[in-house]
């Protein structure tokens, strides 16, 4: 970086470089779309058509982007600790083990204003707990979390499969599926077969996340950990402490996607209702800065490509869903590994133009 | 679990001395495409640069392994295939990481999400075939050597080979203890007057040759064809056995034979039932090298350290 350029002016910094970003993951994919044979333009249309082309199409982005949010936000709180959670795929599957437990032992007995609250409480719960043992190996035993945080979602996905297949299988039942929750312990719909309440939940959760990261003293030291450990050492704060808060915290939010996917939609315990989402996260909480507000604006982005995609792959053969994960790609690559590629153009531009 | 259709495909004998050989066979055929991998994560992760990306280099490789031997008819023009698609992949997490010093961690997962997404969509554009590769002729794939149910292609040589001469060329090589001295103190490289850049730049090269060959070991000679996200996992195994081998070339070997016999164990166990014990949870075993793993980094089997300046980008002073 030569000295002559001046530092971008904050909402080119804010807006512009995240557009930039996401124009490129775009402009990729497109190209992708053409080299398969396909028209990107006619694609894009279908896509946007198949995501808010009607009442059916939104209230199925929306069922979407509440995943996206959840996770998102976990991956998000992470990183404001300078830590990096990609765990959230099992802590989503074992948020959902905790949640499909207590729904089945009690929703016989329970009445739903019980035993809703309970079945968020025990997904957030069996998350953050599924979250706190690499935490506690970072912040006492020094294991990479990056690493561990891998190994536990095979070990997840190990324990899932076993006791689905061996333990909570529906008597009868040829696929590994529990037997369905009682009306008690499902979401009420809010909008066609899928959007449910846990939307409410998500939004309320990002509104909870931002209070706590910049209007407490804990969330302050979170950050401030996050920005500089001498720092926050210095200033009094326990690291260790504040990686178990962060990453139970992280664990906990990722766990909630079985509210909206176990109470809310499948209204049962399944197999890999969590795949993906977990690692969406990343791409949501990079495209969204880390803040709440950006996290709800990429989640509904992600939410409308996850749908447009299914619907787009119904229009086009030659394009299938996986389509939406090469984009979930994309958009890491150029909003976070890439994501200095277009600054010193900018920088450049800008210096010259106000020069 | 690694699909091993030898394996599965044969009747289970009573004689100690074949149960031995299958089984040690069975291991050296899960353990290939591991240990492939492994190499190569370690000349990266030695290099400072962390390879999260390992899982989506071999999948890319092995998909482009089996459609490069469908289309051409040779095996040869499928590794070669291989090699390139990973190399890509390589040079695109060299320029996020070295070049624009960019999260290594971010840039792997990228990777490896762009892998699983595009192996599909371009499978499914090429193929209709709901991403998966025609199946392939023996002729289009790399068939045992001398063992005909051994399956000791070339490629289980490769990989056994592989090991001493990774050992050789970090341990024994100037590159290699360049390559070392630039994932402890890329300042000192630096101040003698080496790239950094270039230096790591050589070291992800190297990561996608062996990536790519384990793509290939997966689609054309262990199995006759690609199918949707057919690594499973085995891209990670191969980053635990790296840690678990204390970024060392011998241990790491070691412990991808070790996870291979798992393997192979959970595989020969499947729905069997054990006097005393009843059935054995497979799953179980299936996660031993990542529960392993797990214990050893929380140093409670010996300390794994690594690379002192691994994920952190160079930068150089102005």
């Amino acid at each position: 970086m030569s000295p002559s350029r001046k530092p971008l002016p904050a909402w080119a910094d804010l807006a512009l470089v995240p557009l930039i970003n996401i124009a490129l993951a775009f402009i990729t994919i497109g190209i992708i779309v053409w080299l398969i044979g396909d028209d990107p333009f006619q694609a894009l249309k279908l896509l946007v058509i198949g995501a808010v082309g009607s009442l059916d199409a939104i209230g199925y982005t929306l069922y979407y982007a509440t995943n996206f949010i959840f996770t998102g936000l976990a991956v998000a709180v992470a990183f404001h600790a300078g830590l990096f959670n990609i765990g959230g795929e099992g802590q989503a599957y074992i948020g959902g083990l905790g949640c499909g437990l207590v729904i089945l032992a009690f929703d016989k007995v329970l009445p739903a204003w019980a035993m809703v609250p309970l079945g968020i409480v025990a997904a957030a719960l069996f998350g953050a707990a599924w979250a706190a043992v690499p935490a506690w190996l970072q912040a006492w035993r020094g294991s990479h979390i990056v690493i561990t945080t891998i190994m536990m979602n095979f070990v997840a996905s190990a324990l899932m499969v076993y006791m689905m297949v061996n333990v909570l299988i529906a008597p009868g039942s040829m696929t590994p599926q529990s037997r369905g929750f009682a009306p008690s312990g499902q979401l009420p719909a809010l909008m066609g077969p899928t959007l449910n309440y846990s939307i409410v939940l998500a939004l309320a959760c990002c509104v909870l996340v931002w209070i706590f990261l910049w209007h407490t003293p804990w969330g302050f030291a979170l950050r401030a950990m996050g920005h500089n450990r001498a720092a926050a050492i210095y200033a009094g704060t326990n690291l260790k402490r504040m990686t178990m808060v962060a990453i139970c915290l992280s664990g906990a939010l990722a766990g909630l996607v079985a509210t909206n996917e176990l109470m809310g939609v499948q209204h049962r315990l399944l197999l890999d209702f969590q795949a993906g989402y977990g690692f969406a996260g990343i791409a949501v909480a990079l495209m969204g800065r880390n803040h709440p507000l950006g996290v709800v604006l990429a989640a509904l982005l992600f939410g409308a490509l996850q749908q447009g995609g299914a619907e787009l792959a119904f229009d086009m053969p030659d394009i299938t869903r996986e389509t939406v994960v090469t984009i979930q790609g994309l958009v890491i690559l150029f909003s976070g590994a890439l994501e200095h590629l277009p600054r010193p153009w900018l920088q450049t531009l800008f210096s010259w133009r106000s020069r | 679990m690694a699909a091993d259709f030898v394996l599965l495909a044969e009747p289970v004998m009573d004689d100690p001395g074949s149960i031995v050989f299958l089984l040690s066979a069975a291991t050296l055929r899960l353990a290939t495409p591991l240990i492939l991998s492994a190499m190569g994560g370690l000349f990266s992760e030695r290099s400072g640069i962390v390879d999260v990306g390992l899982e989506g280099k071999m999948l890319m490789a092995a998909f482009f392994a089996a459609a490069a031997s469908a289309a051409s008819g040779s095996a040869w023009v499928g590794v070669a295939a291989a090699i390139a698609a990973s190399e890509v992949l390589a040079l695109l997490h060299g320029f996020a990481c070295i070049t624009w010093r960019g999260n290594q961690v971010v840039s792997g997962v990228a990777i490896n999400i762009l892998a699983a997404g595009l192996t599909v969509v371009l499978g499914n554009a090429w193929f209709h075939q709901g991403g998966q590769t025609p199946a392939l002729d023996e002729s289009q794939r790399l068939m045992p050597l001398f063992f005909r149910n051994a399956g000791d292609n070339i490629l289980v040589y490769a990989a056994l080979l592989s090991v001493p001469v990774t050992w050789w060329i970090i341990e024994r090589m100037r590159f290699g203890l360049r390559l070392r001295a630039v994932g402890e103190m890329p300042l000192a490289v630096d101040a003698a007057g080496i790239s950094v850049g270039w230096l790591r730049y050589r070291a992800v090269l190297l990561c996608g040759l062996m990536s790519g060959l384990a793509g290939a070991y997966l689609s054309i000679a262990q199995n006759a064809g690609f199918s949707r996200d057919m690594t499973a996992g085995q891209g990670f195994i191969a980053l635990a056995a790296i840690i678990f081998g204390k970024w060392r070339p011998f241990g790491a070997l070691g412990a991808c034979l070790l996870f291979g016999l798992l393997d192979s164990i959970a595989i020969r166990l499947q729905g069997a039932v054990v006097p005393g014990i009843g059935e054995v949870p497979v799953q179980l075993i299936q996660a031993l090298p990542y529960l392993l793993t797990i214990f050893l980094l929380a140093g409670f089997i010996g300390h794994a350290v690594a690379p002192r300046a691994a994920g952190l980008p160079y930068e150089k002073e102005h």
